[in-house]
């Protein structure tokens, strides 16, 4: 297996990893600092992967994403997966009041995905097989007031990768949409835990399952599918005065 | 990765005493700049929550949450030498190693704690008699003061630091990362044999006549029996099983259940524990039974059921580990015995072993040349701890020791007699570092 993971320094994105790693996978590592993925590759190469190659990037640099899967392809000899996992969240507060901070969260949780789905989708459609998954939130079922500019960028994504897997269907490659809950990462880091919170290496064991049997939509942990259908449901006229 | 019931529960594994105001910092990446000096108030680090008492609680001030550093570092797969971060876990470092042919060189009865907690207690297994303790597999690690410095400690570097940091209970810093020696073995398998034993002196003639030809040894005794059956058991002995005598197994381990919730404190009462107890001693029919069992059901029969701990209910439990030397007639071990069970005190599980000679590397180390007892008490009010405290004062007058990784209740003058070196081991305790039980033993008694 030879696979392609982006954002790989994120807590889950690693513990995906992981998994492909104790099966023997070779992975093409991208990150922002080169340190943190080679502290990654240092531990999936103990646990079992067979080659581990990393490519230091800023992901906001659209220009270079051709390089870079070309750069994984030449690495690996070819790609089998790619898990798609960058991506920050916004003070909600902070960013609705900036329309340049609005648009930055919209280029990396949004665009920057994008971006890669459509050079990854065309190559993938080439070769007619293989699995393209990527991180969503279930932040994007719905615009929640206290979080709607990440919401908003996620639910983009979410309807991007539908269509997306609609058109790729035919070539028989798999498209994944991942859409975590809380998940105890560095990344929220900075909110008081609770027992939603799920770890990192349960999310991972997941998203590597679901990659496998090539699965439409993934929620992580299971429960949130069924949360999010009540919050889909409600009508807004409700919905608007909750605060949450 | 281990669950510890949902990610922002910091207790310890005794769930007592009852700690409520602390605050949690985790740690993500060793390379960063880590300013532990900008924290308000002592800190701790903090692994799996495996201690029992409160050496892994810090009230009133902040805990150093490592669970994120689980990285590995580096395998050196020709000699066994095995670096990595010091969040990551015994299990994880198993599945790691066993399919390569190596093991842990010693391991406690769980392997959900942390490499930092297992040098920090200094931890021993079921071959101590042959091993020692972990710490003396510890090549080197890497240790991170408040004031920012990292000081790489092994046995000739920094030596001193190296001494206080293995069993120094996380007091002396926190460690980033740490390299250990593993141990070759043939397989996944252990042949194991179980031997029941009728009373102590029993206990002592199959330990005698185990400890050079069986690896690992531990003994289950039913601290409620009483009279003629005082001290009876069953004693396992195993080694490392070569594969031509496994017949086709697998060697993995099923989780069976995790508890779900905390049953009521009265479930565990004189009656259930004498049942499970008379139970666990008639589970077997013959004298002996031989067994090749995979290394996980010899090793962490408990780690099967998750949240063990819950079956103690809400208002959690206390255990109690010792060791003695050993006396010519075995009086003080029998007396001890005696007084447990005359004070029809409930103790559910308790676990015998004979400490070998090799001696512990670390200045607060527990392990020492004896025999230990592990008994653990459901916290029912004062009598638990009036029979605690007897004991206690047997044990100082036997010049024997309490592991401070289990301990909830010693008083600062007990711990002070059991480890007169405190003051010495002080002196390389980082100023921000701070612990409930460290507070607890160390108090001026005027």
């Amino acid at each position: 297996m030879k696979v392609l993971v982006v954002g790989a320094s994120s807590a889950i994105a690693h513990e995906t990893a992981r998994c492909f790693a104790a099966d023997g996978a070779a992975l093409f590592l991208v990150g922002r600092s080169a340190e943190k993925l080679a502290a990654i590759q240092h531990d999936l190469e103990v646990r079992g992967a067979s080659k581990v190659a990393t490519y230091t990037l800023d992901l906001n640099e659209l220009a270079q994403h051709e390089a870079m899967i070309d750069a994984a392809y030449e690495a690996l000899g070819g790609l089998d997966a790619a898990l798609i996992a960058h991506g920050t969240l916004p003070n909600q507060a902070a960013v609705q009041t900036s329309v340049e901070q609005t648009m930055q969260e919209f280029q990396t949780n949004c665009l920057s995905t994008i971006s890669l789905l459509t050079i990854l989708g065309n190559r993938f459609e080439q070769q007619r097989r293989g699995c393209i998954a990527a991180i969503s939130s279930v932040a994007g079922d719905r615009g929640r007031s206290s979080n709607y500019v990440y919401g908003a960028a996620k639910g983009a994504l979410t309807v991007f990768l539908s269509g997306l897997r609609g058109r790729l269907e035919k070539s028989g490659v798999a498209v994944v949409t991942i859409k975590p809950g809380f998940v105890d990462t560095p990344m929220t880091a900075h909110i008081k835990k609770n027992p939603l919170f799920a770890k990192p290496g349960a999310v991972g064991k997941r998203i590597y399952t679901a990659m496998l049997k090539g699965q439409d939509v993934v929620y992580v942990p299971w429960f949130w599918r069924y949360v999010m259908w009540i919050i889909r449901v409600l009508p807004e006229s409700m919905f608007k005065k909750l605060s949450f | 990765m281990v669950d510890k019931g949902y990610a922002g529960d910091h207790r310890s594994w005794g769930r007592y005493p009852k700690i409520r105001r602390q605050k949690v910092v985790p740690v993500y990446w060793r390379d960063d700049e880590i300013d532990l000096s900008a924290i308000d108030g002592t800190i701790l680090p903090y692994g799996l929550g495996r201690s029992y008492g409160d050496s892994c609680q810090n009230e009133d001030g902040t805990l150093i949450d490592i669970a994120p550093l689980n990285r590995m570092i580096a395998f050196d797969e020709e000699n066994g030498l095995l670096r990595c971060e010091a969040g990551v876990s015994l299990a994880d470092i198993l599945k790691v190693i066993v399919p390569r042919g190596w093991f842990l060189p010693t391991t406690p009865g769980t392997k959900f704690v942390t490499v930092g907690g297992a040098i920090a207690n200094d931890v021993h297994g079921k071959n101590h008699h042959v091993a020692g303790t972990f710490g003396r597999h510890v090549t080197q690690f890497e240790l991170l003061r408040s004031d920012g410095t990292r000081i790489v400690c092994s046995p000739d570097q920094n030596v001193e630091m190296f001494r206080a940091t293995v069993g120094g209970l996380g007091l002396t810093g926190l460690i980033l990362w740490a390299e250990f020696k593993l141990r070759r073995v043939p397989g996944p398998f252990i042949a194991s044999e179980q031997i029941r034993f009728r009373n102590v002196d029993e206990f002592f003639d199959i330990s005698a006549d185990s400890e050079h030809r069986f690896e690992y040894t531990v003994a289950w005794v039913d601290c409620l029996a009483t009279g003629k059956q005082l001290g009876r058991g069953l004693f396992m002995r195993g080694n490392h099983a070569w594969p031509n005598k496994v017949p086709g197994k697998k060697a993995g381990q099923r989780s069976l259940f995790t508890v779900p919730v905390d049953l009521p404190w009265f479930a565990l009462n004189l009656v259930t524990a004498k049942v499970f107890n008379t139970a666990l001693y008639h589970s077997q029919l013959g004298k002996s039974k031989r067994k090749v069992v995979p290394y996980d059901s010899f090793f962490y029969p408990l780690d099967m059921i998750h949240d063990w701990n819950r079956l103690y209910g809400s208002p959690g439990f206390i255990q109690y580990q010792f060791v003695i030397p050993f006396d010519h007639d075995r009086s003080a071990i029998r007396s001890i015995f005696k007084q447990i069970s005359d004070s029809g005190v409930v103790s559910l599980l308790s676990v015998l072993k004979v400490f070998g000679d090799v001696p512990s590397p670390g200045m607060l180390s527990f392990p020492r040349p004896g025999v230990t007892l592990a008994l653990d008490f459901p916290v029912r009010g004062q009598r638990t701890l009036n029979l605690l405290d007897r004991l206690d004062r047997v044990i100082q007058d036997e010049g024997g020791a309490i592991y401070p990784a289990k301990d909830s209740r010693m008083s600062a003058d007990a711990f002070q007699a059991f480890y007169p070196q405190w003051q010495e081991f002080s002196q390389y305790i980082d100023p921000k570092f701070s612990s409930s039980f460290w507070r607890r033993v160390t108090r001026t008694t005027e």
